[in-house]
């Protein structure tokens, strides 16, 4: 599909659906195919899961907050945890990275779409749709209760004879397709669709590191569908993949589950290092320290990934010997991760450091993430993690790693491209408020739960027993929500301050480096008034100060590689049509509704006929010339 | 190891003045507060990477700060451009170094106490053998050599090795006695074996640490450490159980009367309950002796007439979502007086034995049940 620098092949007329040309209101919304709509449908939606999230987790520190409280039953306390876990991995913190990279992507490497903006537009909804389905378990009998990793024998049908578990399986195995046609999407768009002049090793680092992420979701993904297919036919279908009484092995479900598991830790944290790698270079307005470093880390980290999945199974009598092996991998993941941590110190040395926001995040990132990235170290001893597994130990633990690093992260992102996504500048007083009450109520919620662990308290309990010490732990951890809860509502409040009262933004308000501040906030539709050159790594950078860069000669690209107006893609409505029978069919599989479940097949091959066939469509933009703008060719 | 020793007194305080001052490490379940060479080579390992991350949290933090303070953008000169340097080779390479040193440092005495403390133990002469099996909400602690099966409290010997092999009946479990071993997961079709030894004399508490959904907050267990005379008392007093204890007390023959009648016996055993006839099945926890249990419902709460019918009455109270059911039903007559009946029954098993010392002495422990909190009654 051709966008942008190419000429668009001719429109098709044999759709069987009329291709809308909306602008404004829902329907514009539901058919789009602009990265930067979806991109914002995406992160507001993960936002909105992020909320669901957070009030099960404040539930869950009501309850502990002292010994033996009965306000929610243990049955509740099992979905209010499971329910958390899943939203924050596979429909919050997941999904808000992968909405960052949507928006930010083609601008950051000067591109004006994705490569396939249906395909794109398809992942969205498969997403939103399938975790609405998961969510619906809530008013259809229960959701799951298994925990977000949902070990087999507990998933069984004698086990688990409720409708949850396969919620969890289904709702799992869609949102998956959607990372995966997303993954291969950006791929694509970041191997082929980078400005002229910018090679592989002169792009931003987090289109790097998106890049990466999407190699280990194409990878991770299928083992984990494989496992979920399997306790699919179990449930359904009477299969013994996982019936211990037939002589199933359990224990397949943890290897299957870990070896997607551990590398989609990954898959969260690496566009939370590439955001990082973004903003501290510009709020101490240097160039990224050891660019090429920072980028191998990031691919051995990503290797490494896939080579370290049993440290989650410590426990589970693999031997001394296998122990010993995923024990050394995993310390081996902390050099390269160590060496990032070093190159953002030496990033800020010698800069000129500005304390904005979006920085003050990415600090807090980097002290949550170092003290997250030390228990790993001491998780990664099998003797010790003998003691604290399973208990709040690794819970504290995983928090600072998904939340105080990963989380973060993107909100320093969000507080960083916010001007650009709206065009208005946050509140930097309201923002650095905000900031102060979230990061001390998440340390205060989190650092208690490392003594209580200690101390021997397991995780997943639905109450404790007073005479162990955890008391104190859990109280201090409960009042912490209520000052991170505080830091959240003034976040969204000074979101919505800014949208009524915010300053313009201007193209450039941080005086930043990279491709996607050189057009104006909100970008146009088609991002680039003329297709920009990167003559240097930072190439917005090394065009405001030709002075300090060594990059190429500008004459070098001196091309019209515009002419004859940029193609932009048309509007679809067969995306979002495919997903919904996706998620209605899961409802038939699930409900044993065969007819509905071959009813919604029919309707995905319809429309995946009308996909292929309804052809490219589009308009040209020539932005030169602005009588001609919009019109359609 | 004196080392660790010294390292341990040192660590312990700052550990506590690293949030609150003052607060208690020492626990019932405490990692750091070990009671056997196992929990004390997983502390040690865990104090070794404690005070090297203290050493990291200095170098990077420190270095952090100073770089925060020292380059920061003073008002005075709000846009100056700094050296745009790229990078330097040697630095890179030195902070490479740097993390890799760290690791070896950790994964050395990592890998020398995997081997010494995750090894499968051959049993030898002197080791103690408990087979164990969770169940949800309970276990069953087996002892093969000496043919004593009991639930939820496990007797053994101080200074000898006990080996536990792990199994489980339904779904997963972990075994896990924090002042004595790490965990180690009971799986269905896998047989997986724990070893341990107790340097001191006590109880100790234990916990399932895997979830197993409904009651999983309340399947605890104890281990009771006694000297070996004790041990062998202990054993000793499963060799001929008292069937019907000689008792002058109607009620404790009332209640072994009404242990079968009200269908107590289709799931529990009481070993010579009906002489050689076995009653209950070995699927649910043997009540063989309960008289010497301390704790009841698994571990949840201590063991004695007011608690003990309590949970007669209505055993979701203690522990909400286990599978025992309610036997009498709220506006049956004759409730407390049968309650009260098989409950002194229950606590008569073993008291006969030799090691009366060890029975628990009726209401002298009554749970107070105030400290459950809110209306618990109905659940």
């Amino acid at each position: 599909m051709a966008i942008g620098r190419q000429a668009a092949p001719p429109v098709s007329d044999g759709t069987l659906l009329k291709r809308p040309t909306w602008t404004t209101g829902i329907g514009s919304w539901l058919t789009t195919v602009d990265h930067k709509r979806l991109g914002i449908l995406y992160i507001v939606s993960s936002f909105l899961f992020m909320g669901l999230a957070s009030i099960e987790a404040f539930i869950i520190r009501l309850q502990l907050i002292a010994p033996n409280q009965q306000l929610v039953s243990p049955d509740a306390y099992n979905q209010l945890f499971t329910m958390h876990g899943v939203t924050m991995v596979f429909l919050a913190i997941m999904p808000l990275g992968t909405g960052l990279a949507n928006y930010f992507v083609p601008l950051l490497i000067g591109a004006r779409d994705l490569a396939f903006p249906r395909l794109n537009a398809f992942g969205y909804w498969v997403y939103l749709l399938g975790g609405l389905f998961i969510y619906s378990s809530f008013f259809l009998g229960g959701a799951p209760d298994v925990g977000w990793f949902a070990y087999a024998p507990l998933t069984s049908l004698s086990n688990n004879p409720g409708v949850g578990t396969d919620f969890y399986m289904l709702g799992l195995v869609i949102t998956g397709i959607g990372t995966l046609v997303t993954a291969m999407n950006l791929i694509v768009t970041i191997i082929s669709m980078r400005a002229p002049g910018m090679t592989m090793m002169r792009m931003p680092v987090f289109a790097w590191m998106i890049l990466i992420t999407s190699f280990l979701i194409i990878f991770a993904f299928p083992p984990l569908t494989i496992a979920l297919v399997q306790v699919i036919f179990d449930r359904t279908f009477g299969t013994l993949f996982y019936v211990p009484e037939a002589g199933g092995l359990p224990i397949l479900w943890q290897h299957l589950f870990w070896i997607f598991g551990h590398p989609e830790v990954y898959i969260i944290i690496l566009p939370a290092f590439g955001v990082i790698s973004e903003i501290i270079p510009t709020f101490s307005r240097k160039p990224l320290f050891g660019y090429p470093v920072m980028i191998l880390s990031g691919i051995f980290i990503g290797f490494m990934g896939f080579a370290v999945w049993s440290h989650h199974m410590f426990t589970t009598g693999l031997g001394p010997v296998a122990n010993t092996a995923f024990s050394l991998t995993s310390f081996v993941i902390g050099i390269p991760t160590g060496v990032k941590i070093f190159n953002w110190i030496g990033t800020m040395w010698g800069g000129a450091i500005r304390f904005t926001v979006p920085m003050l995040y990415a600090i807090a990132f980097l002290i949550m993430f170092v003290l997250g990235g030390i228990t790993g170290i001491m998780l990664a001893m099998p003797p010790f993690d003998a003691q604290v597994h399973d208990s709040y130990f690794v819970v504290a633990h995983f928090h600072y790693v998904m939340g105080g690093g990963a989380l973060f992260a993107f909100f320093a992102a969000v507080y960083y491209w916010f001007p650009k996504i709206t065009g208005r500048m946050m509140s930097e007083r309201l923002g650095k408020i905000a900031f102060a009450f979230f990061f001390v109520g998440f340390n205060m919620i989190f650092m208690p739960q490392h003594f209580a662990g200690l101390l021997g308290m397991p995780r997943r309990v639905q109450t404790y027993d007073d005479g162990f010490g955890f008391e104190i732990w859990n109280l201090v951890s409960t009042y912490g929500t209520f000052v991170m809860g505080t830091g959240m509502i003034l976040i969204l409040l000074s979101v919505i301050w800014a949208f009524r009262n915010g300053d313009r933004a201007g193209n450039d308000p941080w005086d930043a480096r990279t491709l996607e501040w050189t057009t104006t906030s909100p970008p146009q539709h088609h991002n680039f008034d003329v297709q920009p050159v990167a003559l240097d790594r930072d190439a917005f950078w090394a065009r405001k100060h030709p002075e300090l860069a060594h990059g190429d000669d500008p004459a070098l690209y001196d091309h019209d590689y515009d002419a004859g107006g940029i193609h932009m893609p048309g509007q679809s409505w067969y995306p979002f049509l495919m997903s919904l029978s996706i998620v209605i069919g899961a409802y038939g599989i699930l409900y044993q509704n065969f007819v509905l479940a071959i009813v919604m097949a029919v309707l995905i091959v319809f429309s995946t006929y009308g996909w292929a066939f309804e052809g490219v469509g589009g308009h040209h933009v020539h932005p030169d010339d602005d009588a001609a703008e919009g019109a359609t060719d | 190891m004196p080392m660790t020793h010294w390292l341990r007194r040192a660590a312990i305080p700052l550990l506590g003045t690293l949030l609150l001052a003052g607060c208690e490490f020492t626990g019932l379940q405490s990692t750091l507060d070990p009671a056997g060479p196992i929990a004390q080579a997983q502390l040690d390992l865990f104090l070794w990477s404690y005070w090297l991350s203290w050493l990291v949290i200095i170098g990077v933090f420190g270095a952090m700060a100073y770089a925060l303070v020292r380059f920061r953008t003073r008002a005075s000169d709000p846009d100056r451009i700094p050296t745009q340097f790229h990078g330097s080779t040697k630095f890179e390479i030195a902070l490479t170094i740097a993390p890799v040193l760290i690791v070896i440092a950790v994964a050395v005495p990592t890998v020398q106490a995997i081997f010494a403390t995750e090894t499968r133990a051959v049993p030898e002469e002197g080791d103690v053998i408990v087979n164990v099996t969770g169940y949800q909400w309970w276990w069953r602690f087996e002892y093969p050599e000496h043919g004593v099966v009991t639930a939820n409290e496990m007797h053994v010997p101080v200074g000898r090795r006990v080996i536990v092999n792990l199994e489980s009946a339904d779904v997963l479990h972990a075994f896990w006695v924090p002042r004595l071993a790490g965990k180690r997961d009971l799986i269905p079709n896998q047989n997986n074996q724990l070893w341990f030894s107790a340097d001191e004399t006590g109880e100790f508490y234990g916990q399932c640490a895997e979830l197993c959904l409904g009651a999983h907050a309340y399947m605890k267990f104890r281990v009771h450490v006694v000297e070996e005379e004790e041990f062998g008392a202990w054993v000793d007093a499963f060799e001929a159980p008292a069937a019907l204890p000689e008792s002058d007390d109607q009620r404790v023959r009332r209640g072994h009367d009404l242990f079968a009648t009200k269908g107590c016996t289709t799931c529990h055993t009481v070993d010579g309950y009906r002489g050689d006839v076995r009653v209950g099945s070995s699927d649910f926890p043997n009540l063989t002796n309960f008289g010497l249990r301390t704790s009841l419902a698994a571990g949840v709460v201590d063991n004695g007439q007011e608690n003990l019918e309590t949970w007669l009455r209505n055993p979701q109270i203690f522990k909400p979502g286990n599978y025992m059911p309610r036997v009498w039903s709220e506006d049956d007559p004759n409730a407390d007086e049968e309650i009260a009946a098989v409950a002194a029954y229950l606590l008569s098993l073993g008291a006969g034995a030799e090691t009366e010392a060890l029975a628990v002495e009726p209401d002298t422990l009554a749970f107070t049940t105030s400290s459950l909190g809110g209306d618990h009654g109905d659940r």
